[in-house]
């Protein structure tokens, strides 16, 4: 096991006051691996993946990137980590040029136009660089927010429910990305409530509920109705 | 209650009762206005520990946003709330001092209205700290309206004394020009030393009662 | 030098917006022609009040189509959870306020242009005398009044009931800066050198270093996670 794993979560334990959302939970994620958290609404996907994005800091317990304390070295876990959540962080009166170049410049990210286009060219965006956001698709939305991760080229990439809102299309697209973003040697963590799409580009399967972790093991093998009946065992006994 | 606070409340009382005693047994009757010029001794007092507060809040605030120690945000907070709590006496006793005075419950003095201000100001503060559901973030965000609040305080006081007296003619009677007789400097000073020891009573207390309150919610 | 670029940067980016949109300056637009049909109304036809009030007014007009477009400072960063990528922007964050400051400055800056020209046609009303001293108290005051109310703008935009603490926070704090913007447009309307205002001025500028200083300082507690 390499000694500074890409996500290492050990005893996280979060609580809201009164309310805990994760108790004891534990995982890890190598490199050009991708682990999938499932679990029912409420289980604490979001906030495994908020404290791991430093967003939220862990009432007890560590998370880890790249051997990187994410409540501790703040700075550094952000530098090494590409998320993906549910809002795009898209302005939607400028163009994906415009926008990527706004958070190019605060990330301190290549701002050339060479490198703007080269990153909208990547996610199938280059045609429409000079129109408005406004008018996009949410699948649009989507991938120029992927777009501005492309530009950052991370080592980690957390994605909160990506494939929600996608068709079929933008769905395909997006796992193709990803898997070559793990042949690259990039480690992934997504949250996900689907078992079809959702987990195509799942290596491991990991079952979250009422923050605990009920199931953790490789997909090899396993049919999406072998995950299904899984999920059900767990999910819906489990808290 | 620990035995500090105990301690202090014993002292307070006391100090109260020596005051009273000052400003209504040993201080003489002033020439003037009668009796009603006394409550000077609670107005004046009053007004000054809320400075003392509101200085607290400021000091208290900086350490908050250099450290995160939780204490330092419960101070703030308390004192927070005894300074409003004596500006509001402040503003009572001046308006009860007025009455009989000036003929007017209010008047926008110098004095009187950049006191207001302060008195909402700060209730603004507590306002935002009732607002924010998380506790992390309404500390973070109190301590720097404490910090900018403290440092517009004078801001205040200059713009409202330079825009009232530089244009107008001096207001008849201005209560609270401080004989020099030091029988009243004396009971000014016995009450003032009581109003502090009030202070820190009242915001032990406070401290500890939001302590408490958090291990209960925590 | 990235700081001052990433301050540009979000200069530019809330510049272009705005233009692009034209939400913001079409609203206070329309809420200055209303601000001055209800002076017109309140203060009848008695031009000498209304000479004689014409500073405070000015600058109520100002303060309350300030309250309007400082209120919506952050409102285009809470779409699409923009707010949580400037939380996650590396390095000092102190740049993002100045730009912000920078901004609603400049956008607050056009809309009293445009109100002071309303006033000057609907009033009939001098204003141009001296329009480089007004320049410059108008400036300093507008200053003052942006610096706050980015912060607070900051502070308030994602507890609720944010439309009634905003103004409730920032308007009392913002009273030196009132007074000092009223007296001193009240002296360059009566045709008096700035000297004579420069006490006003001093607190002004005192007040906008303060202001700003405290912004730059605490704006990375405000936007930290």
């Amino acid at each position: 096991m390499a000694a500074n794993p890409p996500i290492q979560v050990i005893g996280l334990r979060k609580a809201f006051g009164a309310h805990v959302v994760l108790d004891d939970v534990s995982l890890e994620v190598r490199p050009g691996e991708a682990v999938a958290l499932v679990g029912p609404n409420g289980a604490g996907k979001t906030t495994v993946l908020r404290i791991l994005a430093t967003l939220l800091r862990p009432s007890r317990g560590t998370a880890r990137v790249a051997g990187y304390d994410c409540a501790q070295e703040t700075e550094r876990v952000r530098a090494h980590v590409g998320l993906l959540a549910h809002g795009t962080w898209v302005y939607e009166d400028l163009t994906p040029l415009e926008n990527l170049k706004f958070w190019a410049t605060l990330g301190g990210l290549p701002r050339g136009l060479d490198a703007l286009h080269g990153a909208l060219a990547a996610v199938d965006l280059d045609r429409v660089a000079d129109e408005r956001v406004r008018t996009f698709s949410l699948g649009m939305k989507r991938r120029l927010a992927l777009a501005r991760v492309v530009l950052a080229r991370p080592p980690v990439l957390l994605l909160d429910e990506p494939h929600a809102g996608l068709d079929q299309r933008a769905g395909k697209w997006l796992d193709g990305h990803l898997g070559g973003f793990k042949a690259a040697g990039g480690a992934i963590l997504m949250t996900t409530h689907s078992f079809g799409r959702g987990l195509g580009v799942a290596d491991r399967i990991a079952i979250l509920t009422a923050g605990r972790l009920a199931f953790d093991a490789p997909l090899h093998g396993l049919t999406p109705d072998d995950v299904r009946r899984l999920y059900e065992l767990h999910a819906e006994n489990g808290g | 209650m620990t035995s500090r606070e105990r301690a202090l409340g014993w002292l307070a009382g006391l100090g109260l009762t020596a005051g009273l005693v000052m400003a209504f047994g040993v201080a003489p009757r002033e020439a003037t206005q009668g009796n009603v010029q006394r409550i000077m001794y609670l107005h004046v007092p009053a007004i000054l520990v809320a400075y003392l507060a509101f200085g607290v809040v400021l000091v208290a605030s900086v350490i908050y946003l250099w450290g995160r120690a939780a204490g330092a945000d419960r101070l703030a907070h308390a004192s927070a709330e005894v300074g409003v709590v004596f500006t509001g006496i402040n503003i009572a006793t001046g308006a009860i001092w007025g009455k009989p005075t000036w003929g007017t419950w209010w008047t926008w003095d110098a004095r009187l209205t950049s006191v207001s201000i302060m008195f909402v100001i700060y209730l603004g503060y507590l306002l935002l700290r009732a607002m924010i559901e998380d506790r992390e973030r309404a500390a973070r965000f109190a301590a720097v309206l404490g910090i900018v609040a403290a440092l517009d305080i004078p801001l205040v006081h200059f713009s409202v004394y330079w825009w009232r007296t530089l244009h107008q003619p001096p207001t008849l009677l201005r209560p609270g020009s401080p004989p020099m007789d030091p029988t009243f400097v004396l009971a000014l000073m016995v009450n003032l030393v009581a109003f502090v020891l009030l202070y820190g009573y009242f915001t032990a207390k406070r401290v500890r009662l939001l302590r408490q309150e958090e291990e209960v919610f925590a | 030098m990235t700081y001052a670029r990433r301050t540009w940067i979000v200069l530019w980016k809330d510049l272009l917006s705005e233009r692009r949109s034209k939400e913001t300056l079409n609203a206070l637009f329309f809420f200055a022609l209303l601000l001055l049909f209800l002076f017109q109304f309140a203060l009848g036809a008695d031009r000498e009040r209304l000479t004689a009030a014409l500073p405070g007014l000015l600058w109520l007009g100002f303060i309350l189509s300030g309250l309007v477009g400082l209120g919506r400072a952050f409102l285009a960063e809470r779409e699409n959870d923009c707010w949580e990528g400037l939380l996650l922007v590396p390095g000092d964050k102190s740049a993002i306020y100045l730009g912000k400051v920078a901004g609603n400055l400049i956008l607050m800056l056009l809309v009293e242009a445009i109100l002071l020209v309303l006033f000057a046609v609907f009033f009939d009303i001098d204003l141009g005398a001296h329009p480089i001293r007004l320049i410059v108290v108008i400036g300093l005051g507008t200053l003052g009044f942006a610096a706050v109310g980015t912060l607070f703008a900051a502070m308030t935009a994602h507890v609720r009931a944010r439309e009634v603490l905003f103004p409730v926070l920032l308007l009392p704090v913002q009273v030196p800066v009132l007074l000092g913007a009223v007296k001193a447009t009240e002296a360059v309307l009566l045709g008096e050198p700035l000297g004579a205002v420069g006490h006003w001025l001093g607190l002004l500028a005192a007040a906008d270093t303060i202001y700003l200083t405290v912004g730059v300082l605490t704006f990375d507690a405000i936007l930290e996670a």
